[in-house]
C-alpha cells in the first residue's frame, strides 16, 4: 500500500494558553477526500493551518510527501509547497484584489517557476474552464465577480500547480445554497478528474456526507471519533458525534418531526482549561466517574475499522445510544 | 380568521449612488395569532429588508409603501414615536448577532430590567423576580448569577437567549426573529429552536421566522412564505411546500441543499446564475433567465400569485405539477 498523502502525529499547537490542537493523529491517503468535522472552538481551523504551515506547530509532526513539513525551516518548505495549497471560507479576503484573475491564478505556477510564460498562461485559461470560469475572466478583478466566482478562482489558484494534497477549509460557509451546491459540485469533480486528496474542513455535516469518504470529528482540540462515512452517518458511536448529527435539522418536515434531539448541557468549555479525563464528559448525558478522569485513547473499535475515543464504547463498537433517550425537558 | 399581522403590498425602494434599487415589491402574507411564518429566502430575496420595515427599522433612504395592518393598526403608518410604544411590547424582534444589539457595558439583569421598567413598570423584587423567571424560560442555567454578569462573560448562544428573553419580556403577540441562530453552532442552535417552539406554548406568541436555513424551516414552521429578488413567489403549509413546491426556484432551492438520498443521482443540483439587482418592478418573472421552464409569456409579463397545481399560491406561468401524494411515511 502506498503511503498516506498526509499524515499528521501528535500535532499540538498551543496559543499562549489555548490549547488548540492538542494530540491529533490523522491521515488522508492518495485520492481520499477526509471530513474534519466540528463547531466553533474544535480547532479544525487550526489543524488546517498547520498541516499547510500557514501556522508554525507546537510538537508533532505533519508528513506531506514524505517530509516531516512541520519540522523545516520556511526556506526549506518553499519547495515543497507545490505539493499542497489551502482555500478559505472567505475568498474576498484571500485573494489579491490588486491583481487580475489571470494574474491570481499564476501566482503559484510563477511561484514554483513552473514552464515557460506562454505555458504557464494556458495553463491558467486551462484552470480557469476546469472551475466552470470561461477564458474572459482572465482580465477581471475579483470584486467583479460574485462570491461563487471568487471561490471558483481560488480553487483554480490552488490547484494550478496540481498539488497533492487540498485543504478546504469552510469553502462554502459564506456561500448561499445554490451557489453552495455547484461549489460543492465542482469540488467533487475536480478531487474525481485531477485526484488530489482532500481534507475538508466544516461544521456542515451534510456537506461532509456528500463529499468525504472518511470523517474526523473534533471536540475541544482533540479527535473523539473518525470512520467511514456512511460507517459514521448511520451509527455514530461517540455521544459527541450523536449529539451532532441530531442536532443538524435536516430538511425533510415529517421526517425532523419525528428525530428525537439529543439538547447538550453547556456550553463548549474553555481550551485554556479543557476538563481532565475525557473533554465531553461536562457536556456528556451518559458520562461515569471515570470519563472525568482518564483521558479515552482514540482506538479501533468494531468490524468496520473505526476509532472512537471513549470509555463506554467497547471494543466491538457496541455503546450508548443516545438517540433513543427522550429529548431534555425544559417546560418543567 | 382575523390575522394578527396582515402585510399587504409592502414595497420597499432604495435610494443608491448607483441609483434606484427595488428590494421588495407588492410583497402581501399574513401571520396568525400563534402562528409561526417563515420568510425564506437567499441573499437580496429582501426578506430581512421586509422584517426590517415592519419594526421601522429601515436606513434613512429606504421609501415605503403599503400597509402592514397589526392588532387593528398600520404599523407601516405610525410615527417613529408610536411604533417605540408598540416595539418591544407587542412587537419584539430578535436578530442574528446578539452581541452588537446587547450594551456591553451593562449586566445582563440592568438590560432584562430595562425592558420590564420601561414597558411593564416593575420595580424592586418583582422586578428581579420577573428577570429570573424570563432566563429560566429561556433555558439559562443558574439565572440568578447570570444576572449579574456582563454580556462578555456569556457564550453566543447564552446571548442569543438572553437576547430572546428581552424580546419576550412583555409577552409580545408577535416575535420577528431575523437569522436567530445563523451565527451559532448547531448544538446551539438546537437550543435555540426549542426556546422559540416554547415560546408558543407558554405565552402564545406568533414568530416571522426569517432564514435561509430549510432544516430550521422544517423543524420549527408552520407555514413558509418564499422570496425571491423581492417578490414573494410561493405559500403554504410547511409539509405541503416540501412535498409539493410548485415554483422551480423552491424545487431548485430544496434540491441544493445535499441530501443522501439523492447523491447516488450525480451530484447536487444548481441554479445557474444570479440573483437580479432590480431598479423597479419588471414586466416578466424576476427568475426567468435562470428557470428550465422559461418561455416567451415569462419574459414578457410578469406572473401573479395563484393557486398552482397542488392547491397553495405559486407565481409562476409554468408551475411544477404535484405529485402524487406519497404513502404515508414514504420518502418525500
Amino acid at each position: 500500500m502506498s503511503p498516506p498523502t498526509l499524515a499528521v502525529t501528535g500535532l499540538v499547537k498551543h496559543f499562549g494558553p489555548v490549547r488548540a490542537v492538542d494530540g491529533v493523529d490523522l491521515s488522508v491517503a492518495a485520492g481520499e477526500v477526509v471530513g474534519l468535522v466540528g463547531e466553533s472552538g474544535s480547532g479544525k481551523s487550526t489543524l488546517g493551518r498547520c498541516v499547510t504551515r500557514l501556522l508554525p506547530v507546537t510538537a508533532g509532526s505533519v508528513w506531506i510527501a514524505g517530509r516531516d513539513i512541520a519540522r523545516l525551516s520556511r526556506h526549506a518548505i518553499r519547495p515543497l509547497r507545490r505539493q499542497f495549497n489551502i482555500v478559505f471560507q472567505d475568498p474576498s479576503s484571500s485573494l489579491n484584489p490588486r491583481l487580475a484573475v489571470g494574474e491570481i491564478v499564476a501566482e503559484p505556477l510563477r511561484h514554483h517557476r513552473l514552464g515557460p510564460g506562454a505555458q504557464r498562461r494556458a495553463r491558467v485559461v486551462e484552470m480557469l474552464e476546469l472551475v466552470g470560469l470561461g477564458g474572459e475572466v482572465v482580465r477581471r478583478y475579483p470584486h467583479e465577480l460574485s462570491g461563487g466566482q471568487r471561490q471558483r478562482v481560488s480553487l483554480a489558484r490552488a490547484l494550478a500547480a496540481r498539488p497533492s494534497l487540498l485543504v478546504a477549509d469552510e469553502p462554502t460557509s459564506a456561500l448561499d445554497v445554490s451557489v453552495q451546491a455547484s461549489v460543492l459540485n465542482l469540488v467533487a469533480r475536480l478531487q474525481q478528474e485531477m485526484g488530489f486528496a482532500c481534507l475538508f474542513i466544516t461544521h456542515d455535516l451534510a456537506s461532509v456526507e456528500y463529499l468525504a469518504q472518511r470523517v474526523a470529528v473534533m471536540y475541544l482540540g482533540v479527535l473523539v471519533e473518525v470512520a467511514g462515512r456512511a460507517e459514521l452517518f448511520a451509527a455514530p458511536r461517540h455521544p459527541y458525534t450523536q449529539a451532532l448529527l441530531s442536532a443538524a435539522p435536516i430538511p425533510d418536515p415529517p421526517a425532523q418531526r419525528r428525530r428525537r434531539r439529543v439538547v447538550l448541557a453547556g456550553d463548549v468549555p474553555s481550551p485554556v482549561a479543557p476538563p481532565p479525563g475525557c473533554r465531553f464528559h461536562t457536556r456528556c448525558p451518559v458520562a461515569i466517574d471515570r470519563c472525568a478522569v482518564d483521558v479515552p485513547p482514540l482506538r479501533p473499535v468494531g468490524p468496520a475499522g473505526g476509532l472512537v475515543a471513549c470509555h463506554l464504547v467497547g471494543d466491538d463498537g457496541t455503546g450508548p445510544t443516545l438517540n433513543g433517550a427522550a429529548p431534555a425537558d425544559r417546560s418543567g | 380568521m382575523n390575522p394578527l399581522l396582515s402585510v399587504r403590498e409592502l414595497t420597499v425602494r432604495f435610494g443608491t449612488e448607483d441609483g434606484p434599487v427595488l428590494a421588495t415589491d407588492r410583497v402581501s402574507f399574513d401571520v396568525a395569532t400563534r402562528e409561526l411564518v417563515a420568510l425564506v429566502g437567499e441573499s437580496g430575496c429582501g426578506k430581512s429588508v421586509t422584517a426590517m420595515a415592519l419594526t421601522g427599522l429601515l436606513p434613512r433612504n429606504a421609501t415605503v409603501t403599503g400597509r402592514a395592518g397589526f392588532d387593528g393598526r398600520d404599523l407601516l403608518a405610525r410615527s417613529e414615536r408610536a411604533l417605540r410604544a408598540i416595539r418591544g411590547r407587542d412587537i419584539a424582534y430578535v436578530f442574528q448577532e446578539p452581541m452588537t444589539s446587547l450594551n456591553p457595558v451593562l449586566t445582563v439583569g440592568r438590560q432584562v430590567g430595562e425592558v420590564l421598567r420601561r414597558h411593564q413598570r416593575m420595580r424592586g423584587a418583582a422586578l428581579r423576580r420577573r428577570a429570573t423567571e424570563l432566563l429560566e424560560l429561556v433555558g439559562i442555567p443558574l439565572p440568578a448569577r447570570r444576572l449579574r454578569e456582563y454580556p462578555h462573560q456569556l457564550s453566543g448562544g447564552m446571548r442569543q437567549r438572553v437576547m430572546i428573553a428581552m424580546a419576550v419580556a412583555c409577552a409580545p403577540k408577535l416575535l420577528v426573529a431575523d437569522e436567530p441562530t445563523t451565527a451559532l453552532d448547531v448544538t446551539v442552535q438546537a437550543g435555540i429552536l426549542d426556546v422559540l417552539r416554547t415560546l408558543r406554548t407558554e405565552i402564545g406568541t406568533a414568530v416571522l421566522l426569517i432564514t435561509h436555513d430549510l432544516g430550521v424551516v422544517a423543524d420549527l414552521a408552520d407555514r413558509v412564505v418564499v422570496m425571491y429578488a423581492g417578490r414573494v413567489i410561493e405559500e403554504a403549509d410547511v409539509d405541503d411546500l416540501f412535498a409539493r413546491p410548485g415554483h422551480p426556484y423552491t424545487r431548485g432551492l430544496l434540491d441544493a441543499v445535499p441530501n443522501p438520498a439523492r447523491h447516488a443521482e450525480g451530484g447536487l443540483r444548481e441554479i445557474p446564475g444570479r440573483v437580479p439587482v432590480l431598479a423597479s418592478s419588471p414586466d416578466s418573472c424576476t427568475f426567468a433567465e435562470r428557470c428550465g421552464r422559461v418561455d416567451g409569456t415569462c419574459r414578457t409579463r410578469a406572473p401573479q400569485l395563484a393557486a398552482g397545481p397542488a392547491g397553495h399560491p405559486v407565481r409562476c406561468w409554468h408551475p411544477l405539477a404535484a405529485p402524487a401524494p406519497a404513502a404515508a411515511g414514504g420518502p418525500a
